[in-house]
This record gives C-alpha cells, structure tokens and sequence, in this order.
C-alpha cells in the first residue's frame, strides 16, 4: 500500500523538458495508470529520467500537490522511483541489494513472481535475466512508493511472469498508487486499464 | 668523508649503457630506440637546467623565489594529475581541483616538516624546501592520479550500477561509495609499497644519497623515516582532497550523476 496519503491531485507535469525531449504536460490522478509506447530513440527512457529527476530538466513536478523541489533529490526518488530497461547491481550478493527491514517483503514478493527461493542464498551472478528484471522492480517496490516509473519492466519475461508482475502492478494501482510504464506489450495497457500514450520525437501524444 | 665529484667523462661512459639499449632495440627490432635515446637526452638537459637553477636560488635564499619555485613545481604536478585520465572533465574543472589538492597536499606537509621536524634556519632555506617538496610531490603526483583516473574511469564503467542506486532515493555520496573506497586504495597502495619494502628490499632514495654524501647510516635513516611519514601523509591528503572535490563535481544539488560534465 502507498505509504504517504495522496490528496485527488496525483501527479502532474508542467512544462518538463530538456534539450533532448519534451515540453511535457500530463496529469494522472492516483489509481491511474499510465503506458507510453514508441520508437526507439522517441525519448521514452528520457522523459520517465526527467520524471526522476536523474537528468537536468526544468518545469513543474508535483506529487500528491507537493512539489519536488521541496525536497531533496533522494527523498524523491524514494517517492518516485525510477527502473531502468536494463537491471543492474551494485553487490555481489542478491540479498545486499535490500535493507534488511525490507528483505522479507521483498522476498515474499520474490515467490509471487516465481523467482526461485534459493536465488537470495547467492550472488546475482547466477540470476538470469528474467530473474534480475523481477528482482530489480522489486527493489522498488519494497520502497511502497506512491508513484512508479517504470521502463519495460516485463520486456524479458516469459507470458506467466509477466501476468504475475502484471497481477502485482494492478494491486498497486487499485490501492492509489501511480503508474507510469514504457511498454511495447500491445496488450498490456488494456489488462491494466491504462491511459495510452505515444512518444514521438519527443513530444507525448495520447493515442487510442 | 666527501662525496665523490663524477666528471663527465664518468657520465659519459655510463652513457654508453642506454647507446647498449638502442642498440639492442635495433638488432631485436624493438622500434624503442629512437624513445630510449631522446628521453635519455632529455633526462640530461633537464637535470642540468634543474641543477643549475637550484645553484642559482640556492644562492638567493629568498623566501619568494622558494616559494615561487616550490609553487611552479606543485602547478606543474597539478597539471600531471589533470592531464593523467582517459576521461576528463570538461572545461577548468579537472586542472583546478587537481590544483587544490595537490597545493593542500604540499603545504601542509612540507609545511608541518619545515616548521616542527625540520627547522632548518631560516626556515624557508631553499636547500631543504626545494628537494623535500620535490620528493612530496612527486607521491602526490603518483597518488592523486591514481586516485583520480581510478574515480573518472570508473564512475563511466560503474554508472548503471551507480543510477540504479539513485533511481531508489539512494543518497549520491552512498552510491559511490565502492568506487570512492577502491580509488582511495588505488592512491594510497604505491606508498604502502614504498614503506613495506623501505630498509628490506629497497634502500630509499634519499638515504642512499646522504650515505654516498657520507652522512653516518643511522642519521641518514632517521632522515628517511620522517620522510616516508611525510609521504603517507601527503599522499593521503592529496587522494582524499581529489577524490572529495571530484564526487563533488560529478553530482549536483539534486545529487544526480552529471557524466555530462565528463567528455
């Protein structure tokens, strides 16, 4: 469940943008999700960065009708946190990647997604792709945050995976949360119920 | 005892050994002898320069022209440090912390050794200023580049590990710190060498020069280890102010990784 109460407003952009993409303006209000799809190189990975605030951008972000730049960078991000296309890890162990507050969470969530139970044993070395794509979401997801940015993240998983990942997003979404996904699954932002978008050249468009 | 005089007839046939390693890398075809010859030429003109310039400020013993030849040989020091990367940074930045750390470095240690250990009169004598900041600077030299062109090559090859961190609220200086700790280690590791090996495979420098000038043994090696204290210090202060300043030039105030700010 989202930690921090949300008031009706949810997220909304004002005028984000940088040499590379945008202006973007948007609204989504909590238990809403969002899909973008495009080309490659539309600047999809760039706007969920800026939405991150991972790269310098200018305009209005607001979370909840707090703006983010009320509070630091970190604090954020805790908030909004972003999960690139790409996992990777920073230790050699699977387990060092979580504070030991959230490891039972995040390991519970683990055997929803069908990764196997022995992975937290080792090191990430040992994981395959499909594997560290879960666990990387998870990462975030322990974090209870009321926004998620995410880019591709069932690009690598098989059907059944990605029907689990999709089961857990939606429990998200319905409870409040904030959705914002890159997704090339066609199907996708129809099992979520999410509003469409296409990136084209850097400007969103809403599509059908 | 007095130090014995070399002439140059002696220099010139200790000269004859690198001619030995031109030749060698001609008969083997090694394409290393037109190196070898100039940096050996170069070696001489400019230790013959630097000697006949320490005469000359040797003979001023002014405290500005010390402190203008110990200024010029930290900058250029600087200048190595910056220069040393495969990845640098954009504009002044990269010659400018480098600059600070190594004046930091310098100041405070020659600085601590000329006023408390050393005490030469006066305590600006350019015969002990000069060689000592020489002989600092040059571990400074050895440890800021290490230290930071371990910081800048690694912080490309490490950034997905690094933004992933970011992207969970992770604070910027906690999601460097692996990086930060080996560079550091990186820096310091060549003057760890020098004190494990100093007295058991190595006779130091500076103490082989003072025995050949014919200082008694055990003075020339309390010279030594006061030096190498000064060393591991130096070192140490120059690693860490260049690792600090260049963490610090890599993020910003929304602690974001700023590789654009790297070429």
């Amino acid at each position: 469940m989202p930690g921090p109460s949300l008031s009706s407003v949810g997220l909304s952009l004002r005028g984000l943008a940088s040499d590379l993409a945008g202006p973007f303006d948007l609204d989504v209000a909590p238990g809403q999700a969002v899909v973008i799809s495009g080309a490659s190189g539309s600047g999809k990975s760039v706007f969920l960065r800026m939405v991150a605030d991972l790269d310098p951008c200018c305009g209005e972000v607001e979370l909840g009708g707090v703006s983010r730049s009320q509070m630091s960078g970190p604090a954020w991000r805790t908030l909004a946190p972003y999960v690139a296309a790409e996992s990777a890890w920073w230790a050699d162990l699977l387990a060092d990647h979580f504070q030991p507050s959230h490891l039972a969470a995040a390991q519970a969530l683990a055997t929803r997604l069908g990764v196997n139970v022995r992975a937290w044993d080792g090191p990430v070395s040992r994981l395959s792709t499909g594997e560290r794509q879960r666990l990387a979401l998870i990462r975030a997801l322990v974090l209870e945050p009321p926004l998620l940015l995410l880019d591709e993240p069932t690009g690598p998983l098989d059907p059944l995976s990605t029907a689990a990942v999709e089961a857990v997003l939606a429990e998200r979404i319905a409870a409040g949360g904030v959705l914002l996904m890159v997704s090339h699954d066609a199907g996708q932002a129809q099992r979520l119920a999410a509003a469409r978008y296409r990136m084209i050249d850097g400007r969103l468009e809403a599509a059908a | 005892m007095s130090p014995i005089v070399l002439t140059p007839t002696d220099l010139a046939l200790a000269a004859l050994l690198v001619v030995l390693d031109a030749v060698i890398s001609v008969v083997l075809r090694l394409q290393l002898h037109r190196q070898v010859l100039w940096a050996g030429l170069r070696m001489v003109v400019q230790l013959v320069a630097v000697g006949y310039l320490l005469r000359f400020v040797f003979a001023l013993n002014s405290p500005l022209a010390t402190f203008a030849v110990v200024m010029l040989m930290s900058l250029i020091a600087a200048r190595e440090i910056a220069t040393r990367p495969a990845r640098r940074f954009k504009g002044l930045a990269g010659h400018l912390l480098s600059a600070a750390s190594v004046l930091l470095a310098i100041f405070v240690t020659a600085g601590l050794a000329l006023a408390t250990a050393i005490r030469p009169q006066p305590w600006y004598d350019p015969r002990y200023a000069i060689p000592l900041a020489g002989i600092i600077l040059g571990s400074v030299l050895n440890a800021g580049s290490l230290t930071f062109d371990g910081l800048l090559g690694g912080v490309r090859r490490e950034r997905g590990a690094i933004e992933a961190q970011l992207g969970l609220g992770v604070p910027f200086q906690k999601a460097m710190g692996p990086l930060l700790r080996e560079s550091l280690r990186r820096g310091l590791m060549p003057v760890i060498n020098q004190m494990s090996a100093a007295g058991i495979i190595t006779l130091p420098g500076i103490m082989t020069g003072q025995i050949l000038a014919g200082l008694d043994p055990v003075e020339a090696v309390k010279y030594q280890i006061l030096l190498m204290f000064l060393l591991a210090g130096a070192s140490g202060l120059a690693s860490l102010a260049i690792a600090w300043l260049t963490v610090t030039r890599l993020t910003d105030e929304r602690q974001r990784l700023r590789l654009d700010r790297l070429y």
